[in-house]
């Protein structure tokens, strides 16, 4: 199970990379190999404002439809259209072109987990 | 049909298996004051001789629909049911069985379902179907919901006060709860009012809910009153009656996002009322928000067509409280009826009944019209099957009078509106004979 340690989580298996005040989120390779096939992501529109622990979208599974949650406070910048036509992205590549949303951050987010913690809380 | 009871033994040997004596053991946790509440005050069994008996006797206080000619609609139309319709639903496979959940393995009844849902959309022109609902009424109600979501702000729901009024009343309560408002749009001379619409199409508007034809038989500017929904970005949703679909414009063409409506016309009897049938189809786009069951067709393993349940994560099961609809359920035997009278009228057939309630109609409405006292009450607007008359005496008289002489003549509308005193709802379908209809003016002329 890849957990990169260039990356923060979130206890929600979400991932999040922060540069210059733009944070891109995704969920974990084990969140989506718990889900399983993904044929759907439900995204919230670019201008949207979203808060630490609060939900911006839905991800569904064949059988299960969960709840995506934001890291920090902000606002939303930009969504990966690709995974409208394609979701599977999120199983093949979910650190890489399954990529969610990026986030225009408003202050720095708290309570993150580093790749050591979010391990621990996995296994 | 078989129905094979477990016998004494086979469940006292499965009380044993858990570990009870009694069916009664069962209940334990329900408290024994509830349990002494709810004793049922029944009389004794009856023979199978006499309890048909005792059916029968209570059947003959109706009127034998063959002794009585009807010119009833309001929602629930006298129209044919042909044999073939009855004869196949009848078959144990399809009237026992019960909406597949173990989905799958049930591909004679989902594939059934599948073509039910193909042939509303061929009906309606939009792209997708779900597996039925359970009436026009909750279908309705269930598109304002939908369209709600889809809307999600705005707060109210438009719904024109010529749609039946009996499904306005469902589509409030429906969203008693939901926090949005149901606001009427008033009619104009048996039509919906496009001046008053207009006003009310400020941006708030979820949707705007129009019958075609609607309530009083009148055929609406459904093009009009779409291009109005759409330019405010309100959801346009028709609620469509089948048989007129076989003449008039679609949903489809029409424009609207949701096209509902009541299929019992489609080779559903009467049955005072019920079960009947609420068809729901929209456009692909939607697809996510579409309540109810539907069906699906994908290929197994090994290459062949099989049937499943879709998209199952719009449902309760899944999406719990955020589902679109409680609706876990689909009325699989009436929608299979529907079904073969689709298949076996066909597009020419449709077109054909409806030509036959569109000339009759009209026929009857012209030669009452004649009739010193009466008029047409919305005499310049296009109808179809239905027309509303004004009467020289009250309808609730007339009725009354009618019936002595075998007629069901029509609905008071009075007793559904105050405001609709004096007006009588009277429906042809193609099931009326000119012989019946003329003398159907006869003897209201010779009241």
């Amino acid at each position: 199970m890849t957990i990169p340690a260039d990356l923060l989580y979130t206890n929600e298996h979400e991932w999040v990379s922060i540069e210059d005040g733009l944070a891109t989120v995704g969920i974990t390779e084990y969140a989506q190999n718990e889900l399983g096939d993904i044929v759907f992501v439900e995204l919230p529109e670019a201008g949207t404002e979203v808060e630490a622990m609060e939900t911006f979208g839905t991800i569904e599974a064949v059988k299960t439809v969960a709840d995506l949650f934001s890291p920090a406070n902000g606002t939303v910048e930009e969504i990966n259209t690709t995974l409208e036509d394609h979701p599977e992205l999120v199983n093949t590549d979910p650190y890489g072109e399954g990529w969610m949303i990026k986030i225009k951050v408003r202050e720095e987010p708290e309570g993150l987990l580093t790749a050591k913690e979010y391990k621990e809380m996995i296994t | 049909m078989r129905y094979t009871p477990h016998t004494e033994a086979e469940i006292l040997q499965m009380l044993k298996v858990i570990g009870l004596e009694t069916v009664d053991d069962l209940f334990r946790s329900i408290p024994q004051q509830v349990q002494q509440a709810c004793k049922l005050d029944l009389p004794g069994a009856l023979s199978e001789m006499e309890a048909a008996e005792l059916i029968e006797d209570l059947a003959r206080s109706n009127y034998d629909p063959a002794g009585v000619v009807s010119f009833l609609g309001g929602g629930a139309y006298d129209h044919y049911v042909p044999a073939v319709v009855s004869q196949l639903i009848s078959r144990s496979e399809f009237y026992t069985s019960y909406t597949p959940y173990q989905a799958e393995v049930s591909q004679g009844t989902l594939q059934a379902i599948y073509e039910y849902q193909s042939l509303i959309c061929r009906l309606t022109g939009m792209d997708i179907a779900n597996a039925s609902g359970y009436d026009g009424a909750s279908v309705s109600a269930d598109a304002a919901l939908m369209a709600c979501q889809i809307r999600h702000g705005s707060e109210v729901v438009l719904i024109s006060e010529t749609v039946n009024p009996a499904y306005r009343k469902v589509v409030e309560t429906y969203c008693s709860s939901s926090g949005h408002r149901i606001v009427a749009v008033p009619s104009a001379d048996g039509a919906t009012d496009s001046e008053k619409l207009g006003k009310l199409l400020d941006g708030k508007a979820a949707c705007l809910i129009v019958q075609q034809p609607n309530f009083f038989g009148v055929v609406e500017d459904i093009d009009a009153l779409g291009a109005g929904a759409g330019g405010a970005g309100a959801l346009f949703v028709v609620v469509s009656d089948p048989i007129g679909l076989g003449i008039l414009k679609t949903p489809g063409e029409a424009g609207a996002d949701i096209a509902v409506g009541e299929g019992q016309a489609m080779g559903v009897p009467l049955s005072y009322g019920g079960p009947y049938l609420g068809f729901f189809a929209t456009r692909d786009r939607y697809k996510r928000q579409l309540p109810g069951r539907i069906v699906g067709k994908t290929e197994d393993s090994r290459g062949r067509a099989g049937y499943v349940l879709t998209l199952q994560t719009r449902e309760q099961h899944i999406r719990r409280e955020r589902a679109t609809s409680n609706i876990c359920t689909n009325q699989a035997l009436i929608a299979l009826a529907a079904t073969v009278y689709m298949a076996l009228t066909g597009k020419e057939g449709f077109r054909k009944v409806a030509g036959l309630c569109l000339q009759k109609a009209h026929y009857l409405a012209e030669r009452i019209a004649e009739l010193p006292g009466y008029s047409l009450a919305f005499a310049k607007k296009p109808f179809f099957r239905e027309f509303v008359v004004e009467t020289p005496r009250p309808p609730g008289e007339i009725i009354e009078r009618m019936l002595e002489k075998k007629f069901l003549a029509g609905i008071d509308l009075g007793k559904i509106d105050e405001k609709l005193k004096g007006k009588m709802l009277v429906t042809v379908t193609e099931r009326r004979t000119r012989a019946q209809m003329d003398s159907f003016v006869e003897a209201l002329g010779g009241m």
